[in-house]
């Protein structure tokens, strides 16, 4: 079947935080570029980021960059890659400022600067204290800045597909990407998107637990392209648990209310982070605080009839620095949790927020596969922001780092492809059988007669993720969740739809969508099951500890033959000395 | 509960036609969203845009009992039933409650927004009081779901030459922006008998905002301004 | 046919703030007029053209009326702009609309100056 192409120099596949900022200096290169995305810009997930943004610009009280990278590599628990890191956190403040630059809407402090407030993790000295390092726009951070790159991507006349759904990406027989194959949804035309560059921006995939904060959206489609195309996945057992996701509800309640002063109590009304971190209290990491909630409502601690929540107390800070400071939360309390913050505590529980692990990239952006001999880049592709792992994040991320990342490694990425298009203007040969595999998932669906509703099988999945895979892990219930993601994997190929049409079918996306979410579900059960200590988000019972002489590695999962391999953390930053590994205390 | 919703496909149906629902929902289904997720379990055809699922994002903006809003902030507890569930009104429907929106967002792009400022940018942030800041509260925290717009009778009559409540909104939040150096620009690209002068203050816009914001008002202060600078 | 969507007619701040304008005129003299008519003597045909004789009532009076005038154009033209799309048609009733106004308005001095 002949299907219709385009050719781009490049094609960036999500217009979320990352893509945008991609996006914005490849057509400022005046790069003939392509923005695919599912959503209408600035519907992205970036929008629902609350806290802020990090960057070591010290507008109240001292700050440096160093501090900055120590902090996020004891964040990452000696997980993260310590080059990346020393790039990433010297690259903030000019990721920040040229935020500004583009209009932002920080807050500011007195003086007219960008306003900070503290987070969880990001402390002065090595670990002294908090520091006030999230740069932030009241409790809408994420919307301020993805509404700021999209105006600004508006202003360089930046080529958007809205509401176009990548299917998975187009390798030649030198395993090179030459784009992707992507579905217009209003249509159901499918079409080749050819480019010499192809940056994938598709953010995380943290629907696949049932208690998320993340959108519907959020299906891990650059994963499951990636993973289809032969890309192994990296450190996909990382997941981070929220502290603070509205019981029931699961929508995200900002680390910014503990930075602010709030802080959490169990059913004695007990401020119990003191016992897990001393130091920092409610403002340690959030593997840590998440653990804690974990364990008092495990230990029989827990508020509510159940005992089945937390308490976020935030009442103290008076209605007036709340509506200043937090005003989306007073409204997400009011309608979700049915409290009134500046009267009530807020019930809270762990719920999945972020995914640390994703596509293998470099701190340019470029994908690599993990193949014994090293890191063997695939040329023509690109990954940043959540679906990425660089790594910076490692084992568990700060609050806040993750909108530094995706302005950092936005960009950087898109840096890179600017250089290795330089001034080639020739595309390569498409193979013959470029869109076969996408054509045929379509054709599947569209023939199938009966078989397997996507609704049940993701919920299976979700509910399989969640009791196997959540903030404990168990080796016997990790056993039993491979066993059943393995059998949802079979029962996803046999998914069926009744609704045949062409014009905006949203239940063919869902179809389409769960394949992808599925790839990430399963990687996810796998690396977890075979991780055998305890490190950042990842928690074993029968390893209670860290194990740096065996698991000071990166994890890839293979999707053919649904295998594992491994590659050393680079402890080596650009210039400065290595931080040891050292044990984790807050 | 009882649902009755709008159905359009224009791949089977000749025109447009209301289908009923009666679902049992379970007791963790607080928002509309939740049921009509809920329908979709039972009828996949049903279409409708979703995503963010907490108000930040506007997707799912619909007409919920001749009132739009978002429906996954509308709890369900407050709708009278049968819940009529029509697309926004005034936009072309492509299917079921999804509308074409690309009239929306071209008036929305028709007043350039995003900042204007040619002067060489400081080597760190520009400079802005607090007080200046607080000037772009309630106007920034627009999320573009059209809620305003299509429910605004001067948009119905004119969505290809007037800017309607979010553009405008859009316009006074770059306006307010001291760090936005294109106010005259700005002024000039409404000074017409439709884009801005459409608006005769009927505050449906100020009424269904889901976010609680004030267009009627922003396009009073940029009246203010044209006044001010032509007096 | 392209259809051009063209915009940009710089008189809508002009013609929205002579709207104001004209309804400050009209608002006063309704007051005013009340005004006389609730303090003075029992109104009869005499003292009705008494009160409409001296100069400064003729051109209140006149004020008044024109201000109705434009009023009504702006008003009326507001309403065409949003219901009637076809500009030929718009045009004929526009032509319509201008003419009687300035009929009414040669008609208005025409009472008033007695001419």
């Amino acid at each position: 079947m002949a299907i219709a192409k385009r050719q781009f120099d490049a094609v960036v596949v999500g217009a979320g935080g990352s893509g945008l900022r991609a996006a914005l200096q490849l057509s400022e290169a005046n790069l003939k570029v392509a923005v695919l995305s599912k959503v209408f810009p600035t519907r992205s997930h970036t929008v629902a980021a609350q806290g802020g943004v990090a960057a070591s610009l010290g507008n109240d009280g001292e700050d440096n960059w160093h501090w900055h990278m120590f902090d996020t590599v004891k964040g990452s628990d000696y997980l993260g890659d310590q080059d990346a890191i020393e790039f990433m956190c010297r690259k903030a403040n000019e990721a920040v400022y040229e935020l500004e630059h583009f209009g932002m809407p920080f807050d500011r402090t007195p003086d007219g600067k960008i306003y900070q407030r503290p987070f969880g993790g990001q402390t002065r000295n090595y670990g002294e204290g908090p520091v006030k390092r999230s740069c932030a726009a009241a409790d809408r951070t994420g919307h301020a800045m993805l509404h700021t790159l999209y105006q600004r991507n508006v202003r360089a006349h930046t080529q958007f597909f809205v509401e176009w759904m990548a299917l998975d990406l187009i390798r030649d027989q030198h395993g090179d990407v030459l784009g992707v194959v992507a579905m217009e949804m209003e249509t159901g035309e499918v079409m080749i998107l050819q480019a010499k560059a192809t940056l994938l921006a598709t953010g995380g995939a943290g629907r696949i637990y049932s208690a998320s904060t993340n959108a519907f959206i959020n299906t891990g489609d650059g994963l499951g392209m990636a993973a289809r195309a032969g890309i192994p996945l990296e450190d996909m057992e990382f997941w981070q648990f929220h502290p603070t996701g509205v019981a029931g509800a699961g929508v995200l309640i900002t680390e910014g209310v503990r930075g602010e002063g709030g802080f959490l109590l169990n059913k004695n009304g007990e401020r119990f982070m003191e016992r897990y971190a001393p130091t920092v209290k409610d403002l340690a990491s959030r593997d840590v605080v998440s653990r804690a909630m974990a364990t008092e409502i495990k230990e029989g601690r827990g508020a509510g009839k159940d005992g089945e929540y937390i308490l976020l107390k935030l009442d103290h800070l008076g209605a007036e620095v709340i509506d200043k400071r937090l005003p989306g939360i007073r409204e997400i309390a009011m309608k979700f949790a049915n409290v009134d913050c500046t009267k009530d505590p807020i019930p809270v529980v762990p719920t999945c927020h972020y995914q640390m692990g994703g596509i293998p990239t470099n701190y340019h952006g470029q994908v690599y596969v993990n193949d014994g001999d090293g890191e063997k880049v695939v040329r023509g592709l690109y990954a940043a922001g959540e679906c990425s792992c660089v790594s910076v994040h490692g084992a568990n991320r700060l609050g806040t780092n993750s909108l530094l990342d995706l302005l950092v490694f936005g960009k950087s990425a898109a840096e890179q492809v600017i250089r290795d298009i330089g001034g080639d203007t020739a595309q390569k040969d498409l193979p013959a059988d470029a869109a076969d595999r996408p054509l045929a998932r379509l054709a599947r669906l569209d023939n199938a007669t009966g078989g397997e509703s996507v609704s049940e099988v993701g919920a299976e999945m979700r509910r399989t993720m969640q009791l196997h895979c959540g903030v404990f892990r168990f080796p016997d219930s990790l056993a039993e969740g491979e066993r059943k993601m393995l059998a949802v994997a079979e029962r996803v190929k046999n998914t069926f739809i009744k609704d045949k049409s062409k014009v905006f079918n949203t239940a063919r996306i869902e179809a389409l969508e769960l394949d992808n979410l599925v790839e990430t579900a399963l990687s996810t059960m796998v690396s977890a099951h075979a991780r055998q200590e305890s490190r950042g988000s990842h928690d074993r019972s029968d390893f209670p500890d860290r194990d740096d002489a065996k698991w000071l590695k990166h994890t890839f999962w293979s999707k053919e033959g649904n295998k594992l391999s491994y590659k050393a953390v680079k402890l080596k930053p650009l210039t400065v000395e290595t931080f040891q590994p050292k044990k984790r205390v807050y | 509960m009882r649902f009755s919703v709008y159905r359009y496909n224009p791949d089977a149906d000749a025109e447009p036609r209301m289908q009923d629902y009666d679902i049992a929902l379970e007791p963790t289904d607080r928002m509309l969203l939740d049921a009509l997720v809920r329908i979709k379990e039972h009828d996949d055809s049903l279409s409708l845009r979703r995503s963010c699922r907490e108000g930040v994002c506007g997707s799912d903006a619909m007409n919920i009992n001749g009132r739009n809003g978002l429906a996954c902030i509308t709890k369900l507890a407050d709708l009278k039933e049968p819940v009529v569930l029509r697309p926004l009104p005034g936009l072309p429907v492509i299917r079921d409650l999804i509308v074409d929106m690309s009239q929306f967002f071209k008036q929305y792009h028709s007043i350039k927004p995003y900042l204007q400022n040619d002067t060489p940018a400081p080597e760190k942030e520009r400079l802005q009081s607090p007080e200046d800041r607080e000037e772009l509260n309630g106007l920034y925290e627009c999320i573009l779901c059209a809620c305003c717009s299509t429910s605004c009778p001067s948009f119905w009559w004119n969505p290809d030459k007037f800017v309607g409540p979010a553009g405008l909104l859009q316009a006074y939040r770059f306006i307010a922006d001291t760090r936005d150096e294109a106010t005259n620009d700005r002024l000039d690209n409404l000074e017409d008998p439709y884009r801005l002068f459409r608006c005769h203050s009927i505050m449906n816009c100020v009424d269904v905002c889901p976010k609680g914001l004030n267009p009627t008002k922003a396009i009073g202060k940029i009246k203010d301004l044209m006044v001010k600078r032509t007096v | 046919m392209v259809n051009r969507i063209v915009v940009g007619a710089h008189y809508g701040l002009r013609d929205w703030l002579a709207q104001r304008v004209t309804a400050v005129i009209i608002g006063l003299y309704t007051f005013l007029s009340i005004g006389l008519l609730l303090t003075g003597p029992k109104i009869d045909f005499a003292t009705w053209r008494l009160l409409f004789t001296p100069q400064w009532m003729k051109f209140a009076t006149l004020l008044f009326l024109f201000s109705v005038f434009v009023h009504a154009w702006i008003g009326v033209r507001d309403i065409v702009m949003d219901y009637i799309k076809p500009t030929g048609l718009r045009l004929a009733l526009y032509s319509v609309f201008i003419v009687a106004l300035i009929v009414y308005a040669a008609w208005s001095v025409r009472i008033l100056w007695g001419l």
